[in-house]
């Protein structure tokens, strides 16, 4: 079977930043593997390691800088990746079925079997893409797994999904589905220095919406990122001021002072 | 002028609290829109669930009885049948796990703009939706186009809709449905030998730890202090220690009489499930953490300094 992983480059900020406009400052932000992707793609390596996917496609929406993050994806064992782009991504704040234009272009292309997805971006939160990408595509979906075992000849997915309260759903899935891949998977792998040199030669396609056969009408977002700031503290918490030694000393007798280590 | 339909959600027997919440954020939005709200109830025992939740502000209830728990494709079909069968354009959701599974999928299918985990929203002329990004490290507005779209809304942003209703209580029949995603059963995880639900001190640790090795240092200050270890979910998922050991949304929720959180962060999925303790200490190097803001005691520094500091304290 073909298993397709959708992956996203997250910008993440420091401890300190600065909000220009309605974003935050370039130079404060760092970019890396979606966190939640890296689980996905940790399992889609897997299946192609166990002899159930034949192959392994990573699909991205992202910049050239982008590539830079995809190819730890290809070192870690996807075999290509597919990243499409379009200028109207970088301006507006693409909704949801904007980006699931995109993907439902690509699977049409490379109908796979199974399209993992992290539950949701670092850096939106949205949670959303995968679950409608199913609804799109007419695939079958579970929405945050963290426990997958497939069963490919009986063309079903076992699942458990994480629910709150320490509570998990054990739901048999028919494929061809897409599964929301939760952190606590598995534990997604460290890219070897093989993989690494090899990854220098897989393919990453650079895509353009015109590949797809979508303009940039298609893809025009319903929601607009209005503003952004920083949320007021609501911190009435008392500080405790001093160096290491003098804040424990308070703090011990704050403790002692609740009964603890009495 | 249009209706707003907002969806209960219910597990294994139960109403889930922020039910009454999406009624609240419903009647909001409806009394934007000019609308009248209605709820849809879906699965499990709907008679006894629509009384309960026949609340101050909901102008009608749609039941629909159909299998015993949470399916998305008996709560799509379900929400297709009430939106045909309503004037309601704009669709409501907890931004829950089970609301995560249906919501992007009703809003595609009826091609509904969707913003997920609104924390507030306002209404001028069109929605504006607050919500966080960069893990809560600042809040955005969204505007929406138009005035049909769909909302999930974080669990206990808004206060649960109270009262006595007099909504009428209709069934609704829907086509019985051949689910894909069948559930099998639940799985209670976190059992073994510690209950941290049941401690009266808690030292719990988060990512700021850094390296498995680092965690004997937290140990020796739960046993310094006679406290129980927890953690926060990266610990957990990196198998560092016990899925019972942890903190949170989708770990166990604790209310100890003290909580001293070292190098933990306060992402809101943390703070659902330790916000009741009754004292609140953090250590965390970062003075923007949100930890900060539910804290009655913080030092802002490196636990590698203050953490050892404090053991000796204690010895």
């Amino acid at each position: 079977m073909k298993v397709l992983v959708t992956v996203k480059e997250v910008a993440s900020a420091g401890d300190d930043f600065t909000i220009e406009g309605t974003g935050i400052a370039e130079s404060d932000l760092e970019y890396d593997l979606n966190e939640w992707d890296d689980y996905a793609v940790e399992a889609a390596v897997q299946l192609a390691e166990a002899g159930v996917a034949d192959e392994v496609v990573g699909v991205t929406i992202g910049p050239e800088r982008a590539e830079e993050t995809i190819r730890m994806a290809l070192a870690k064992g996807v075999d290509r990746a597919i990243r499409v782009w379009d200028d109207a991504f970088a301006t507006g704040f693409p909704d949801v079925a904007s980006k699931v234009d995109v993907f439902e272009a690509v699977v049409a292309e490379e109908e796979p079997d199974l399209v993992l997805s992290g539950v949701q971006a670092a850096d939106d939160g949205f949670g959303a893409t995968g679950v409608a990408l199913a609804e799109r595509i007419g695939f079958e979906h579970a929405a945050v797994v963290n426990h997958l075992d497939l069963d490919a000849d009986a063309g079903l997915a076992n699942v458990h999904r994480e629910l709150e309260g320490g509570v998990e759903e054990l739901t048999e899935v028919d494929l061809p589905a897409v599964l929301t891949v939760q952190t606590g998977l598995n534990e997604p792998r460290y890219a070897s220095l093989r993989g690494i040199r090899q990854a220098q030669r897989k393919e990453i396609a650079a895509t353009t919406l015109d590949d797809l056969g979508l303009t940039a009408e298609d893809v025009e977002s319903a929601l607009t990122l209005t503003s952004m700031y920083e949320p007021e503290s609501e911190s009435d918490a008392e500080l405790i001021e001093g160096d290491a030694g003098e804040a424990a000393t308070r703090l011990a007798t704050i403790l002692r002072e609740k009964g603890v280590g009495a | 002028m249009s209706d707003v339909l907002a969806v209960a959600e219910h597990r294994r027997g139960e109403l889930r609290d922020v039910s009454a919440e999406v009624i609240m954020a419903g009647r909001e939005l409806a009394d934007a829109l000019g609308g009248d709200l209605h709820l849809a109830v879906v699965a499990g025992d709907v008679d006894t669930f629509a009384d309960e939740l026949n609340r101050e502000g909901v102008d009608a209830i749609h039941t629909v009885a159909e299998g015993e728990e949470f399916d998305h494709n008996v709560y799509q079909a379900a929400i297709a049948a009430v939106l045909d069968g309503t004037d309601a354009a704009a669709v409501v959701a907890p931004n829950s796990v089970n609301g995560l599974d249906y919501a992007p999928a009703v809003a595609e299918q009826h091609g509904l703009p969707l913003v997920t985990d609104a924390i507030d929203f306002e209404y001028d002329d069109g929605l504006t939706v607050t919500r966080e990004m960069y893990g809560s490290k600042v809040e955005t507005s969204v505007a929406v186009e138009g005035d049909r779209f769909a909302l999930t809304i974080r669990e206990g942003e808004w206060e649960p809709a109270a009262g006595e209703g007099d909504a009428p209580i209709e069934p609704v029949a829907i086509d019985s449905v051949e689910s894909g995603a069948r559930v099998a059963g639940f799985e209670e995880v976190g059992g073994g030998d510690v209950d941290i639900a049941d401690a009266d001190v808690l030292v719990s640790v988060g990512r700021g730890i850094e390296e498995e090795d680092n965690l004997e240092l937290v140990e020796e200050l739960a046993e310094a202090l006679g406290a129980t270890l927890s953690a926060s979910r990266p610990i957990v998922d990196s198998g560092w220690l016990p899925k019972n050991r942890q903190v949170g949304q989708s770990g166990k929720v604790v209310t100890p009489d003290v909580y001293l959180a070292v190098g933990i962060s306060g992402a809101v999925q943390h703070v659902t499930g330790m916000k009741g303790s009754d004292t609140i200490i953090a250590i965390n190097s970062d003075p923007n953490a949100p930890i900060f803001d539910i804290a009655d005691y913080g030092i802002v520094g490196d636990l590698f300094d203050v953490v050892p500091a404090l053991i000796e304290e204690f010895e």
